[in-house]
């Protein structure tokens, strides 16, 4: 079966690179316009709508809050929420109404540049932010827009690059220029917090920076992605065996060869498509290979679409509506929606 | 967008006039850089510079790859895909100071600090050596 990565249109407006996308949740499906958010070292925040002719418009743009470059921005559950991080020490939280975004509250604490935030998949209940202080803080969501640390968890060597709660459980991962992944989760019988387990080289782990993770579907399976060159896929055996287990998580496989670059974003789809984006301009895209179930799950490479962009692509992100639309972000300061499409035979 | 020629020669004529962040001399008088330093892959559109800090424990490293950085994205497309590393053995924390030069996140982020964007321009613009 043959696919094609099709540029469906390349929204231009930022001033400088764009470092992440994010879509709305439940856009893009039912009828519902699909939006996505992008930011910049241009300090903005910008929010593009699928209008009803077909194409993406910039609806709006966040700007006068940040003073450095946003590096991260991620949208609440419910898509009420858009908290964005800044180089600047701080995450700015926004509320969404109609067409508008308000800034509501900023949450300081971190010692310097914040590179990631993420919202807890259950009911958006908790916020994590992570940045170049080597620290993860843990944020509960309280009502009146107020935002209390609840834990501030210390364990990686160097700066946290991205920090991901696990779609089905309250499981935080953070990776790391330490080249590690860790897991974190919450004590029995306390408010705090402690790291279950480190993923690094000595287990199959990276050998350089990890700039990214990601989960399928159902919270069973993450990927990550490297300066080393590789994407990983990890599986949770703990949950899978059904069994409390000191080291959940283990490796299943390593893609290699594939960029030549770093490797700087990978995003698993609904329906179990891997993208990735690196500093060879290129995207990548996996699934999972069913022709050798004796060794085990392994993956292939469905499609390569080299000069995805005119420089380094920072960001992937698959829409979870209707159609197979990926969202990229790229040093070269645009941001292109693609649509996977099957070829006819 | 212009057709810049990637060679040896382009290169270096760019990056040698850099001053040293501590010496008022330029990288190539303080034989930090030469034309051995650089390597171009005119086909990829890739350039490396392995370049030799002055001392083993020299602070400035940082700087003076952040100078070739900045020198390079200011004077060639950002197609071109820029390596900056120390030479091997030229320096105590050769690997760190490596990861740094190649993290662009880091750089990104280095270069908004006021102190050291002042740094960096300072060896890129001021001619009077």
């Amino acid at each position: 079966m043959d696919f094609e990565l099709r540029e469906i249109q390349r929204l231009d407006g930022h001033t400088d690179r764009v470092w992440c996308v994010a879509w709305k949740p439940d856009t893009g499906i039912n009828g519902v316009p699909a939006v996505l958010a992008s930011c910049s070292g241009d300090k903005t925040v910008r929010i593009w709508e699928h209008n009803s002719i077909g194409s993406f418009q910039c609806q709006a743009v966040l700007e006068e809050i940040h003073t450095r470059t946003v590096r991260s921005c991620a949208w609440s559950p419910s898509g009420k929420y858009l908290a964005t991080a800044s180089f600047d020490a701080t995450t700015a939280i926004w509320e969404n109404v109609g067409v508008d975004f308000e800034c509501v509250s900023t949450l300081e604490g971190h010692d310097n540049e914040v590179k990631s935030v993420s919202w807890n998949a259950s009911l958006g209940t908790l916020l994590a932010t992570s940045g170049r202080d080597k620290s993860v803080w843990i944020w509960e969501v309280l009502p009146g827009n107020e935002f209390d640390c609840v834990s501030v968890l210390q364990g990686h060597t160097q700066d946290v690059k991205m920090v991901q709660w696990n779609p089905s459980m309250d499981t935080l991962f953070s990776c790391s220029y330490d080249n590690t992944i860790k897991v974190w989760v919450e004590d029995d019988d306390s408010d705090d917090w402690h790291c279950i387990q480190t993923l690094c080289e000595s287990n199959n782990g990276h050998t350089s920076t990890v700039w990214s993770l990601a989960f399928d579907a159902s919270g069973d399976k993450m990927v990550s992605c490297s300066d080393d060159l590789t994407v990983k896929i990890w599986t949770d055996v703990g949950r899978v065996q059904g069994s409390h287990n000191n080291a959940p998580w283990k490796h299943v496989c390593t893609l290699s060869g594939y960029h030549d670059r770093t490797i700087f974003s990978v995003h698993w789809s609904r329906e179990g498509i891997i993208a990735s984006g690196a500093a060879d301009d290129a995207i990548c895209l996996f699934v999972e290979n069913n022709d050798n179930e004796v060794d085990g799950p392994s993956f292939k490479l469905l499609l390569k679409k080299e000069k995805a962009h005119e420089i380094d692509v920072n960001s992937v992100q698959w829409n979870s509506g209707d159609k197979r639309l990926l969202a990229s972000a790229s040093d070269d300061g645009t941001v292109k929606i693609w649509e996977l499409v099957r070829l006819s035979e | 967008m212009i057709d810049v020629i990637l060679d040896l020669k382009v290169v270096i004529h760019f990056v040698r006039d850099i001053r040293d962040p501590e010496h008022p001399y330029s990288l190539e008088q303080l034989s930090v850089l030469s034309e051995e330093s650089i390597t171009v892959d005119e086909k990829l559109g890739r350039i490396l510079i392995t370049f030799t800090p002055t001392i083993q424990h020299c602070s400035m490293a940082t700087v003076i790859g952040l100078c070739l950085r900045e020198k390079l994205k200011n004077c060639f497309p950002p197609h071109f895909k820029v390596d900056i590393k120390v030479a091997p053995g030229s320096h105590a924390d050769e690997e760190s100071v490596n990861k740094q030069l190649n993290d662009k996140e880091r750089v990104a982020a280095a270069m908004e600090n006021p102190n050291l964007r002042q740094l960096v321009d300072e060896c890129l613009y001021s001619s009077e050596l």
